[in-house]
């Protein structure tokens, strides 16, 4: 699952930053016109102070959750406000690097421009120990065909953050590390 | 008949060029909260949100849905609306037919706009039917120069009565906290500034802001316990007449005078000038604030360069115009026209602080966008 | 609520590809709705568009329907979001008392972007959107977690497909209309586990329009009026992570909302036909629980039972539903229009006979986490 990460450094270099071009090419079709266009605007999202701390916290290989005092749950990812009681959020803890797997599905189709990795990969959604809510995420280094919820799983952090979603490359079966 | 409505609680960011500090959500939120604490209510007493900005300036698909973290909406009814630059009148309009339907009693609007993080010229151009029309549509300024141009001619008006209006509505903006723009400037200062479009120079044009605006309306029986002040709903009216820019008249402003004639029918004015005491108007442009006044019947023909000179629509004059400091000073788009909506209920509300009008008892807000598509909302501090 | 009646509808055939323009398509479902109430565009004084800009690829996408949706000389505005939305704020408008009728249009030709692109936009660019997921695979997530949950069979799930694309070929709008069995299903190929191609939805070009009157209008109308007995949305939190996957909160309050307008207490028992919004087979059954149907990991079990197949006690997507025509935004007006066919005794060949009480329901967002829920009768209040 090398490529994973680097695949992910692409994208997210490629994403982030697109050319300003609405460009046209027109085909016809019994006769009648169908104009094809591509709309290209450049984007950036400020990802405010809660956000940035989060991925401040992935480069020293931490990852950092919100407490609701409200609520009494940790978010991972953090968010400024609990969406259940509208506090406002400032209470940050350490969470575990390691969880367990609620959900995932292997996805067998492919959409290269969407994809960081090539199919058959999978998606899980990961409850961390001392969350209480669940990150998605890819799952890497493992057997796609023996996932099952409730599996635990460790993030792999990427080698050179970048201060994106993807400095956690993967999350990886615990067993399939100690036995390889 | 509805469900007798009014505004009861508003609330803005302070708007400016840039909002690193907060993302999309994060705005939002800022604004939900200054609205909730001026109506004096909390989250729970919202039954029902509508939200609308512009898609393809941050490139949020359902940002009703992705708004829940901000916008408080989690396990409410939430609906996006959006018109392009009327976004923040139809959101508006949303929040007061919720309430007026009778199925809801508290309802918010937000509109909001982070301008700073795309590209707004090249999304907007895309707003041109792909077919027809994207290959060489160049934005607004184009027309509204070209229009303004034509008026100089035929009414023997100057680049001079534009500027005057560039600069009573920057110079209103410096009683505003929330304006993006607040810089004194003169009618000299206008006429040095380049031209971006001629006679449209960069003082006669609204800037791009980061902001997001909240309204709160509630129900007759609610409105009357959480505001002293509320700012009723008395009219609403929209005019989307046309999709080709091709097809408008740019002379005659048919959908500016439809919807005009048709919010004032709904209010009974019959004299706009003797019976609105504060407009908030959706001025992108100096160059509108002259000459949109007569098409919506404020004078005749021509007379506006007059009244402009005589300080008719200055703070002290007898209709006073954008107390805010209007567009020209802060242009968060999908929140724009909110914010002319939240500041003309302001002045019912008698909130206005240091840009407040006295005695205001009937306000208009108004909202522009599109092909030339206009809103508008008469708002009393009486009782439709 | 006052009464307000559906006097008028008209959907196009869904298939993928058409040709026609945004405004011709729009134009053609306005023109049916108007003909088939028996009115003329001077007895409208409301419009309401609805309008996506990443799907429809422009900026202020409502500039490019706003004309053939009747606009011109009268009050327009526009939603983002399925159309059952835009139906609510017609419905809304039209109890302000402002208006005596209002057309709603929605159209989409997703065949002319790319679904998958597209809908990744609906994630956080903070966070997840970097991912890569689609509706496809964020719902094979929420499928997994429904069917671990409740020990949910995809048989269970082939089950919908198989019922729906049957009956989808009674639907002379349909787009996919399919005699398949359960084993067809289960050995079409496979997208995102459990998710295999026969479990979802096409992508299908369309509109569909409706017209929303005043009683008083409504009486004088061309076709017995469809009363809107109730009608309620709902929203659950954003991100997967935070929500309770195997379980839609947000459709059970949205559900009890409108039963509760509607003076529905047994809504299985109650409810004669319903047409909700089945983008995936799986949904549907989860569908049936946040409505009620059936109690919550029943699903499965109910469709099983055979009682929400044409026949059954409660006849679940008599059109094909979305697994047979996905217009994403007309979808869900789509369900409200053959709700009102099917009120009239007009469905032909998938009507349910005697149907007097009718759901319909739409979905936006991921994983359904927006649900809008209508009820209709031809039986006034």
């Amino acid at each position: 699952m090398a490529g994973a990460s680097q695949t992910g450094q692409q994208l997210a270099k490629e994403g982030s930053r697109m050319e300003n071009e609405t460009t046209f090419e027109i085909q016809e079709k019994d006769g009648l016109l169908v104009h094809q266009g591509v709309i290209r605007v450049p984007y950036t999202w400020a990802a405010g102070e809660v956000a940035s701390r989060f991925y401040a916290g992935l480069r020293e290989k931490k990852v950092l959750g919100l407490r609701c005092p409200a609520c009494k749950v940790v978010l991972v990812p953090p968010k400024k406000v609990c969406h259940r009681c509208f506090s406002d959020l400032t209470d940050w803890v350490e969470v575990g690097d390691e969880g367990v797997l609620q959900t995932f599905t292997v996805v067998h189709y492919s959409e290269p421009d969407l994809h960081p990795v090539e199919a058959p990969f999978a998606y899980g959604i990961i409850k961390l120990d001392g969350a209480d809510t669940g990150m998605t995420h890819l799952i890497g280094e493992a057997d796609i065909k023996g996932l099952k919820a409730g599996m635990r799983l460790k993030a792999v952090f990427r080698h050179q953050p970048q201060g994106n979603y993807l400095d956690i490359a993967y999350f990886k079966p615990i067993e399939e590390a100690n036995h390889g | 008949m509805g469900t007798r409505t009014a505004i009861v609680g508003v609330g803005q960011t302070y708007h400016t060029s840039k909002r690193k500090d907060v993302n999309g959500q994060e705005l939002i939120n800022e604004a939900v909260r200054r609205a909730l604490e001026d109506a004096d209510l909390t989250l729970k007493d919202i039954d029902a949100i509508v939200i609308g900005n512009m898609d393809h300036f941050e490139a949020i698909n359902c940002v009703d849905c992705w708004s829940v973290d901000g916008s408080g909406a989690f396990m409410k009814p939430i609906m996006k609306v959006t018109t392009g630059g009327s976004t923040g009148g139809t959101l508006g309009s949303c929040a007061y037919y919720h309430v007026a339907s009778g199925l809801f009693d508290v309802v918010m609007a937000i509109g909001w706009e982070k301008n700073s993080e795309s590209d707004t010229q090249a999304a907007i151009s895309t707003c041109a039917d792909p077919i027809l029309e994207r290959d060489f549509f160049g934005g607004a300024i184009g027309p509204n120069a070209a229009e303004y141009a034509m008026y100089m001619k035929q009414y023997g008006a100057s680049e001079e009565d534009a500027a005057m209006v560039a600069v009573r509505d920057h110079n209103n903006a410096l009683n505003n906290p929330y304006a993006h723009l607040r810089k004194h400037i003169t009618v000299e200062d206008v006429m040095n500034s380049p031209v971006l479009c001629w006679p449209i120079k960069l003082l006669d044009s609204c800037p791009r802001s980061d902001g997001a605006c909240a309204v709160i309306y509630a129900a007759e029986g609610r409105a009357e316990k959480i505001a002293s002040r509320p700012a009723w709903v008395h009219a609403s009216a929209v005019s989307h007449d046309y999709v080709y820019f091709g097809d408008y008249d740019w002379e005659a402003m048919p959908t500016l005078e439809a919807t005009a004639s048709r919010v004032y029918k709904r209010a009974g004015i019959v004299n706009p000038l003797k019976e609105i005491d504060v407009m908030e108007l959706y001025l992108p442009f100096s160059t509108c604030g002259v000459i949109w006044m007569e098409h919506m019947w404020v004078c005749g023909r021509g007379e506006s360069p007059r009244l402009i000179r005589e300080g008719v629509f200055d703070m002290d004059g007898e209709l006073p115009v954008n107390p805010s400091g209007g567009v020209l000073s802060t242009n968060p788009i999908g929140a724009t026209a909110l914010i002319r909506i939240g500041e003309a209920a302001l002045q019912i509300m008698n909130k206005a602080g240091s840009r407040q009008v006295p005695n205001v008892n009937t306000a208009m807000a108004t909202a522009f966008g599109s092909c030339y598509w206009f809103e508008a909302t008469i708002l009393r501090s009486g009782k439709p | 609520m006052d009464k307000v009646a559906i006097i008028g509808v008209g959907q196009t055939r869904y298939e993928r590809g058409n040709t026609k323009s945004f405004a011709e398509l729009v134009y053609e479902v306005t023109r049916k709705a108007l003909d088939d109430a028996g009115l003329e565009l001077d007895n409208i004084d409301n419009v309401v568009t609805t309008t996506n800009d990443f799907y429809d690829g422009r900026t202020i996408a409502c500039m490019a329907v706003a004309e053939a949706s009747g606009s011109y000389g009268r009050d327009a505005t526009n939603v983002e979001g399925d159309g059952t939305l835009s139906a609510f704020y017609g419905l809304m408008r039209t109890l302000s008392g402002v208006y005596d009728a209002t057309i709603v249009t929605t159209h989409c030709k997703m065949s002319e972007g790319n679904p998958r692109k597209l809908f990744n936009q609906a994630f956080d660019p903070i966070y997840d959107r970097i991912l890569g997921m689609d509706a496809i695979s964020s719902s094979a997530l929420q499928a997994r977690a429904y069917m671990d949950r409740y020990g949910v069979t995809e048989e269970q799930c082939a089950m919908v497909s198989v019922k729906n694309h049957a009956n989808a070929r009674n639907n002379p709008y349909a787009h996919v209309a399919l005699e398949i069995t359960i084993d067809d299903v289960m050995k079409s190929p496979m997208l995102a586990e459990p998710i295999k191609r026969l479990d979802i939805s096409p992508i299908s070009d369309g509109a569909c329009a409706i017209i929303l009157a005043t009683e008083e209008r409504a009486r004088k109308s061309a076709k017995k009026p469809v009363w809107v007995r109730g009608v309620a949305h709902c929203t659950d939190a954003y991100r997967l992570g935070e929500r309770d996957l195997t379980y839609s909160a947000a459709l059970e309050t949205a559900a009890k909302k409108a039963y509760k307008m509607a003076g529905i207490r047994n809504p299985f028992k109650q409810i004669d036909v319903a047409e909700v919004y089945d983008a995936f087979s799986y949904m549907e059954l989860m569908w049936y629980e946040g409505l009620g149907f059936c109690d919550r990991g029943k699903g499965g079990k109910l469709v099983e039972s055979g009682k929400t197949q044409m026949g059954g006690e409660l006849p679940v997507n008599p059109s094909g539903g979305v697994l047979s025509a996905h217009p994403v935004q007309v979808a869900g007006l789509a369900r409200i229009a053959e709700a009102v066919l099917q009120l009239r005794g007009e469905a032909g060949g998938r009507q349910v006979p005697g149907a007097k009480t009718a759901l319909a329901h739409g979905i936006t967002g991921i994983c359904g986490q927006t649900h809008c829920v209508w009820v209709l009768s031809n039986e006034e209040a």
